[in-house]
């Protein structure tokens, strides 16, 4: 994999290359890129199948993690490639036209994280969520838990306590 | 019940963003070339709101419950991941026919609803509509402990917490999951309840009909369908 | 007249619907030749909880939308907010019928973040349990396809062995359906006294079973009828749909990740998933069948080749207070439909960033199912959804 991430290197404006496996390696590529490398994964690196796109929200840093991770099925490598985009403004190209699958998955990442991906088809029709009208789950700051308390209403008498405090308070009491 | 009380509501509803396309008014092409006016939420749906059946008197009480106890028919609609443990009821080992039990496809055919885990609220729409086409006696059986507060998934942004607050529940199994074993025993407990006449629930819903419908309404937020479904 | 064209048995499907330009039916609901109606999500020839909106022409489908979140719990979201360990009861309710891949991605993608190397005897038992829950899974859907034509004998014999693999599971997890057996670190425990005696006498009646099932379904003529040439997959959709495991190999493309990512002891176990070309129906069940002997086939070397005793968890910090640096990874491994994939990003902190599970009813519940139904029957549709081993929850998790 070292020549095909050289390659890349040498095309692309790409940083934080990490080997994390034998056949398993991740690259940050700009944002305006993205679509082009995973193009040329595709079309030219035998990178032909798509595992899965998914999204990483960094609320500290203001900006969505994409990541593409592409499958070699000739010599069983993977790569994912990360797109950095922000948080506010979130839109992306959409790539639908290079795998059928492609599509489902950004509908769930228009829904899940609210990012958009101008284009795409079905792209406006709910996915999961019916009727969702509040922020989109996925995001750091939804507070799941606050939402279900006021949305369901729990049953009185139900408790839940951290493991790590409710243990010490019940075994070492006196610490 | 007051006569003003079954009137439909439909006609005081403004317009419902809503309302689900087919349940639209509209006008239709007929074969022969006519045209026919449709309104599906009143040619297609029931006006009335749903009623409380009193029990007969005495021994013809008891023999009906004794019937309605021996024959339980049960939905086929696996809601959540207890539906994994029906399908082995249904095999030789646990075999519920013995006890009168089987399943049903539709709902116009089946007494008794197992809502089998957690219901998500897109699932709750939809069990809401089936359990409301089924003709009465009608029973639930809530399978896991999702269904009496929440479970595993208490602070899930999309499964509902109890299940008695939308949907009247005649026995509750608990566990997570149940074994089929405790699948049996619940039917044995709802047996003993109909021949007991304490299965009542689904009068009560007949009753609280209003604080049910405010319950639902209130999560489920795009409310497409009409009230009564029957 | 044409007696031949008069008594055909297929109808001639060239002269409706009428295509289109780009090759899609020309769809005209107002028409009054086309039907709009759905299939699910209370209908019994679904699997599981899912919905299909089909578009009729007389009782070919034209045009197939999937609808799935009927089962959606927020999984992902959930993981965000419990410690790794907690994360473990949660993560094995994503896929029901087959819970422990979800186990061990789970604890393989917590090890390789934080660096934990697992000890051998452990190995060796994950291993058993993975294939364990994919004998137990396999007595379901094997069958399972017959019982789409209305064949349910097998349906009922298939399920009769299966609760004694999940005896065996009980004996050596406590639990039926939900086990929580793989941990990060290892496993739970080691075989209890006698079990390898017990489970050889299941997997003799398993072995009966295969060959019955073979005369009961494959030699069947209605069986043969309908599932041959339904809904064949070409060679080019593996790539472009994303198309794994069992339904991949039926269209003569391997694709098993025990053999092209050799994880846990698969590398040292001797076998060869089997491959065909045809690609439909028949063939896809066919491969399904084919595994299910090679599943009894490694369950029998596992239990020859592990050993009795030995250490079976690595020692990892305690478990509430477990901070794993950060980093991301991409972990997988084969369940009975494919491949089956967890993509973990930690921060450093004690609770996952974000988890994302991969399945293979992903791909092949959405993009291809829409594709595959075009031009079936609506009789034929269940057939299609359980030979692409759809499982809704793992879809949406």
């Amino acid at each position: 994999m070292k020549d095909l991430i050289k390659d890349i290197e040498s095309r692309f404006k790409t940083s934080d290359y990490i080997q994390k496996l034998d056949h398993l390696a991740f690259i940050t590529v700009e944002k305006e890129q993205a679509i082009s490398l995973v193009t040329y994964l595709r079309d030219y690196r035998k990178y032909a199948g798509l595992t899965l796109l998914t999204a990483v929200d960094w609320l500290e840093d203001g900006v969505f993690q994409l990541t593409y991770l592409l499958n070699n099925p000739t010599d069983y490598t993977e790569i994912g490639v990360r797109v950095m985009i922000d948080r506010d403004n979130a839109t992306m190209e959409s790539s639908h036209h290079l795998w059928e699958n492609m599509m489902t998955y950004q509908r769930e990442l228009r829904e899940m994280f609210g990012i958009d991906f101008p284009g795409s088809p079905r792209i406006e029709e709910d996915f999961i969520l019916e009727g969702w009208d509040n922020m989109p789950p996925y995001r750091r700051d939804f507070d799941t838990k606050k939402y279900a308390e006021e949305t369901y209403f729990p049953r009185p008498g139900r408790e839940s306590n951290d493991p790590a405090t409710y243990m010490k308070s019940k075994m070492y009491p006196n610490d | 019940m007051e006569k003003d009380m079954n009137k439909h509501k439909f006609e005081d509803l403004d317009v419902d963003k809503f309302l689900a396309p087919e349940n639209e008014k509209r006008s239709v092409l007929a074969p022969d070339g006519s045209i026919v006016e449709v309104d599906p939420l009143k040619d297609y749906f029931c006006q009335d709101r749903p009623e409380v059946q009193k029990p007969r008197s005495g021994p013809v009480e008891n023999f009906l419950n004794w019937a309605r106890a021996e024959s339980l028919w049960v939905l086929g609609f696996g809601t959540g991941c207890g539906s994994i443990e029906i399908p082995p009821l249904t095999t030789p080992r646990f075999d519920m026919f013995r006890y009168g039990v089987q399943m049903r496809a539709t709902p116009r055919q089946s007494n008794v609803f197992v809502i089998s885990g957690y219901l998500s609220v897109k699932t709750l729409k939809r069990a809401i509509r089936a359990y409301e086409q089924m003709p009465s006696p009608k029973y639930i059986i809530a399978l896991g402990s999702c269904t009496i507060n929440g479970g595993m998934y208490y602070d899930s942004y999309n499964t509902i917490n109890r299940l008695d607050a939308y949907m009247p529940v005649d026995v509750y199994i608990a566990g997570c999951m149940p074994r089929p074993e405790a699948l049996l025993a619940g039917f044995a407990k709802l047996k003993e309840l109909i021949k007991a006449g304490k299965a009542e629930k689904a009068n009560e819903y007949a009753e609280n009909f209003d604080w049910y419908k405010t319950n639902q309404k209130k999560i489920i937020k795009d409310w497409n369908m009409p009230d009564f479904n029957w | 007249m044409d007696l031949k064209k008069l008594f055909q048995m297929n109808p001639d499907r060239s002269l409706y619907p009428e295509m289109g330009e780009d090759g899609k039916p020309i769809i005209d609901l107002s028409s009054h030749k086309f039907l709009k109606i759905w299939q699910g999500p209370q209908h019994p020839g679904i699997t599981g909880n899912m919905s299909l909106e089909l578009t009729v022409s007389g009782d070919e489908i034209v045009e197939s939308k999937t609808h799935v979140g009927y089962l959606h719990r927020g999984f992902e979201k959930l993981m965000e907010r419990r410690k790794f360990i907690q994360c473990f009861p949660t993560c094995i309710r994503m896929c029901v019928a087959e819970p422990d891949p979800n186990e061990y991605i789970l604890a393989a993608a917590i090890e390789d973040l934080a660096g934990i190397e697992v000890p051998e005897t452990a190995q060796w038992l994950r291993t058993l349990a993975l294939e364990m829950a994919r004998l137990q899974i396999l007595l379901r859907s094997v069958p399972g396809q017959g019982g789409t034509f209305a064949l349910g004998l097998g349906y009922q014999w298939g399920n009769y062995i299966r609760d004694l693999i999940l005896d065996r599971f009980e004996e050596l997890t406590g639990g039926r359906v939900y086990h929580m057996y793989i941990i990060p670190g290892g496993v739970r425990g080691l075989l209890p006294d006698g079990f390898k005696k017990r489970m050889e006498e299941n997997l003799k009646l398993v072995d009966e079973f295969v060959i019955n099932i073979d005369n009961l379904m494959y030699n069947n003529s209605v069986f043969k009828q309908r599932a041959k040439g339904l809904a064949v997959i070409p060679k080019d959709w593996i790539d472009t749909y994303g198309v794994y495991g069992p339904t991949a190999r039926a269209a003569g493309v391997m694709r098993d990740v025990r053999k092209t990512h050799p994880y846990l002891k698969y590398a040292e176990l001797d076998f060869e998933p089997f491959t065909t070309t045809e690609s439909d129906v028949y063939a896809r069940s066919r491969v399904r069948w084919h595994d299910l002997q090679t599943t009894v086939d490694l369950i029998r070397q596992i239990m020859a080749k592990m050993p009795d005793g030995g250490e079976i968890r690595a020692e990892t910090p305690n478990v509430l207070h477990w901070r794993i640096p950060k980093g991301e990874t991409y972990q997988k491994c084969e369940s009975s439909r494919g491949e089956y994939g967890m993509y973990m990003v930690t921060d450093g902190s004690d609770k996952p960033r974000r988890v994302n599970l991969k399945g293979p009813s992903y791909t092949h519940a959405n993009a291809l199912l829409d594709k595959l139904l075009i031009n079936a029957n609506i009789a034929d549709t269940a057939a299609i959804m359980v030979s692409l081993a759809t499982c809704p929850p793992e879809i949406e998790r």
